[in-house]
Parts: structure tokens; sequence; C-alpha cells
């Protein structure tokens, strides 16, 4: 499998606060990984840095060139303008033709059922409608590569089901990269193939799924066994 | 007491005969202001998008000086722009001193810094709610800026306003540039001090009388498009509800 992305060493600092220490990661294609990890862990920065919307204070981030990438946020940031302006807009950025960015995007819309609301202002739709939308964005620059960052955390459990249930026939259908953080360690169960627990900006367990939900974590990795206990009270 | 409401009553008048001296100031003043507030609209929503935008070394001083020139007084303004179109002055070969370009200039010059600084603030507003999803799509500095302003269009809306405001009431910049020559560069606010000088105020009343009615009609303005915007968010919470329900 190709290398997707690569961080060496990466760290990153806010004044003060270190957000990232040290962290040395590959990503490779088809790979479905999940950050975990307690509030203010450094998921959210992690993910930035991935992306290239945030630079490192040191270390080196390594993307493939011809990888495309996409970010889905946690609150789904929407422009005054239509659903299908919004999504079309972000592939007109990608240098297409705005016509065919309309087409592009009214496909992409379908494909997540606002197919009836793509002529409404998108923020007008409900919480997990704009979460839906915002998937459409990234699905219409039909990206090798996804992050997410807690995309289903401020919706209601029928918007949760429904945002997962595109991702998972979106991973099913394509060979596509995925990189999530989540505090729901039952959808990361179902959708990651890989687990990276951080804690104070370090990576402190990067383990295959079956072995950071299966195997007694206790000896080998003691602070990520104790957030799983927390988290699966 | 009499003599108040003697001059209120000539000042009414002059209204309603439509007297031509009168509404020809009002025109001219109007003329100005619009001119002056779409030059400086123009230029300060542009700077205003990007300085909201754009992270640079010296950003931060930028930005104090355009706040200290919110607080420039319009007789500076009007001085320094005569000092520019002075016969010696750098742009002294134009020959605008003392004409309608002029007053436009210099009212632009007063009501950049406002618009600009508005601008700025909308702008870095939304910066801070959608810039990072718009540069995960790619969008370069210059376009988020674009992109902000128009998805901040009604609130900017409220800034041509409050810039028009601003230009028509201002009286020391036009004074000093335009010279108050009547029937050439006499505006309603230079009107009003002359002839209240020469204790004419039947005039100035019925000058302040329209002044006060433009001010009135922009802070309406103001008002609608607040309330259009409070219940356009309203139908969008209400919208979502219902969905959700």
């Amino acid at each position: 499998m190709s290398e997707v992305l690569r961080l060496q060493h990466a760290s990153v600092q806010f004044g003060s606060h270190q957000a990232l220490r040290e962290v040395s990661l590959s990503i490779h294609a088809g790979e479905r990984v999940a950050l975990v990890g307690a509030n203010g862990c450094g998921k959210s920065t992690l993910l930035r840095v991935a992306h290239g919307l945030l630079p490192l204070s040191q270390g080196q981030v390594t993307r493939a060139s011809a990888v495309r990438q996409a970010m889905v946020f946690q609150r789904p940031h929407m422009l005054r303008t239509t659903a299908l302006r919004g999504v079309a807009l972000g592939v007109w950025l990608q240098g297409v033709p705005w016509r065919a960015a309309l087409d592009q995007a009214m496909h992409a819309i379908a494909h997540v059922g606002l197919q009836d609301l793509a002529h409404r202002s998108a923020r007008h739709l409900s919480g997990g409608q704009q979460q839906r939308l915002a998937l459409a964005r990234a699905w219409a620059l039909q990206p090798q590569c996804l992050m997410l960052d807690e995309p289903t955390s401020s919706l209601d459990p029928h918007a949760k089901r429904e945002v997962e249930r595109l991702l998972h026939e979106w991973v099913q259908t394509t060979d596509l990269t995925l990189l999530f953080s989540s505090h729901n360690l039952g959808q990361v169960k179902r959708l990651a193939t890989r687990v990276i627990y951080l804690e104070a900006g370090r990576v402190l367990a990067d383990l295959p799924v079956a072995d950071f939900f299966g195997q007694p974590l206790a000896h080998s990795h003691p602070e990520a066994h104790l957030f799983l206990k927390g988290e699966l009270v | 007491m009499s003599f108040l409401s003697d001059s209120a009553q000539s000042a009414l008048q002059l209204l309603l005969q439509c007297d031509p001296t009168l509404w020809s100031i009002v025109g001219r003043s109007l003329w100005v202001s619009v001119l002056a507030s779409a030059i400086a609209c123009s230029v300060g929503m542009a700077l205003g998008a990007w300085l909201g935008v754009a992270r640079f070394t010296g950003r931060g001083v930028l930005l104090t000086v355009l706040n200290t020139l919110l607080a420039l007084p319009s007789v500076v303004v009007g001085l320094l722009v005569y000092l520019l179109l002075s016969r010696t002055g750098p742009l002294g070969f134009l020959g605008w001193l003392f004409s309608i370009k002029a007053m436009v200039l210099a009212q632009a010059v007063l009501v950049l810094p406002v618009v600009t600084a508005l601008t700025r603030q909308c702008v870095e507003d939304a910066e801070r709610q959608h810039g990072e999803q718009l540069q995960s799509l790619g969008a370069s500095p210059w376009m988020r800026s674009i992109l902000l302003a128009w998805d901040e269009r009604y609130a900017l809306l409220t800034v041509v306003i409050a810039a028009f405001g601003r230009a028509v009431s201002e009286v020391g910049a036009v004074m000093v540039v335009g010279g108050n020559i009547e029937g050439f560069t006499r505006v309603m606010t230079t009107a009003i001090a002359l002839e209240t000088s020469k204790g004419d105020l039947p005039l100035a009343l019925a000058l302040g009388a329209v002044l006060l009615g433009v001010v009135l009609c922009l802070n309406m303005g103001i008002a609608a498009l607040r309330r259009w915007r409070t219940r356009q968010d309203g139908v969008a919470s209400a919208a979502s509800r219902e969905v959700l329900a």
C-alpha cells in the first residue's frame, strides 16, 4: 500500500501550550484510522496538520502529492447561499468551470439524499442535513483521503446514524483513506481499521482496531486502557 | 419663542414651495455624498476584506493606525486635502480646489477609514467561522476575503448606509476644500453654518430639517435591514426545528 501521509517528529506549539509532541506516524492508502483520546489531547490539531491547515512548530509532514484530500469539520460551516452553490463552490475552487461544478455538486448532493433541498439556503437546513451536505461537499471533490473532525459529535442519534451510514457506504465502495477523530468508540469500532490513542499531544498507542478493543491493554498501554475503561462505563 | 416659530413657519414654506435654492443645495449635497461613499466603499471594502483575512508582520500596527483614523476630525481631513490640492501641493496640477471633485475627495478620505475598519471587523469575524473550511477547499487568502465579504453582504450594506450618513452630515472638510461657493459648492451642512451666522434662520432650519430627514431615512433603512435579517435568521432556526421535530 502506498503511503498517503507521513509525520516525523511533528510538534505544534500554541504559545506556552504544546498541542502535539514529537508525533511520528504514517498512513497508507485504504487505511481507516481513528484518532481517540480525551478533549484537548491533540486530535483536531493532528488532523489540521495532516490537512495542511496548521503549520508545524517542529518536525516534518509529507503528503503524497497525487492524493486529493478533503476535510469535514465538527460543525459544518455553511455560507449564505443555496446548498447546491455551496457544494459547487468547493469544486469551482479546484479549477472546474462553474457549470460543470454545479453538475458535479448536484450529483454529490443526490448521493447524500438531499437533492430535494438543493435549492434551499444551506443555513436553513437542520444540523444533520448540514453535516450530510458537508459530506457531499467533500464527496464532490472526489478525495482519495478524507479527514473528519468528530463529524457526528453535535448530531442527534438519527442524524448520527445517517452520517455514519453514508461514510460506511463510501469506504465500502471506494478505496478511500479515512482519518477521523471521534469520542464515539462504537463508531470507531464500526468504521476504523486502526486506532491511534493520543494523550497530551503524544501518541501513546497505535494499534489495529481488533487489538485496541480486543486485547487487554492494561500492561502494554495502561493510559489507553484507563481511557477505554472510562469511556465504556 | 415667536422668532423661532416664525423661522420654523418660513422654513416649512420653503420646503413646501419647493424653493429652487434649497433643493439645488440638497441635490448637490446628496450627489457629493453618494459619489464619495461609492468611492470609499469600493476601496475600503476591498482593503477591509483583505485585512480581515491576511496575516502579515505589521498588521497590528496597521490596524491601530486604521482605528485611530476613525476619530479623524473632518476639519483635519479638509486641511490635508486642501494641502494636497492647493496650487503648490502634489495634486495641485488637477485644479480641483474649490470644486465638487475636491469635496468628493475630502468626504471619501473621511469615510474611507470607517468603511475599511467596519468591513475588516465583519470579514475577520466571518473568517473565524468559515475561514478554515474555505482554506480546506483550496481558497487563497484573496479568494477567502472576496467570498467572506460576499457572505457578509447584508452586514456590509449597513456599512454603506453608515458611510453615507457620515459623509452627508460632515461640514468641516467640504467647507475647507469646497469654499462654500453659492450655486457651485454649497451643500446642506455648509449652507446651514453660513445661514445661521448670517441670521437667515428659515433656510438654515429648512436645510436642517431635510438633513435630519435624510439621516432619519438612513437609520430607518438600517433598522429595517436589521429586522429583516433577524426575521431571516428566525425563519432559518424555525426551519431547523421543524426538520428536527
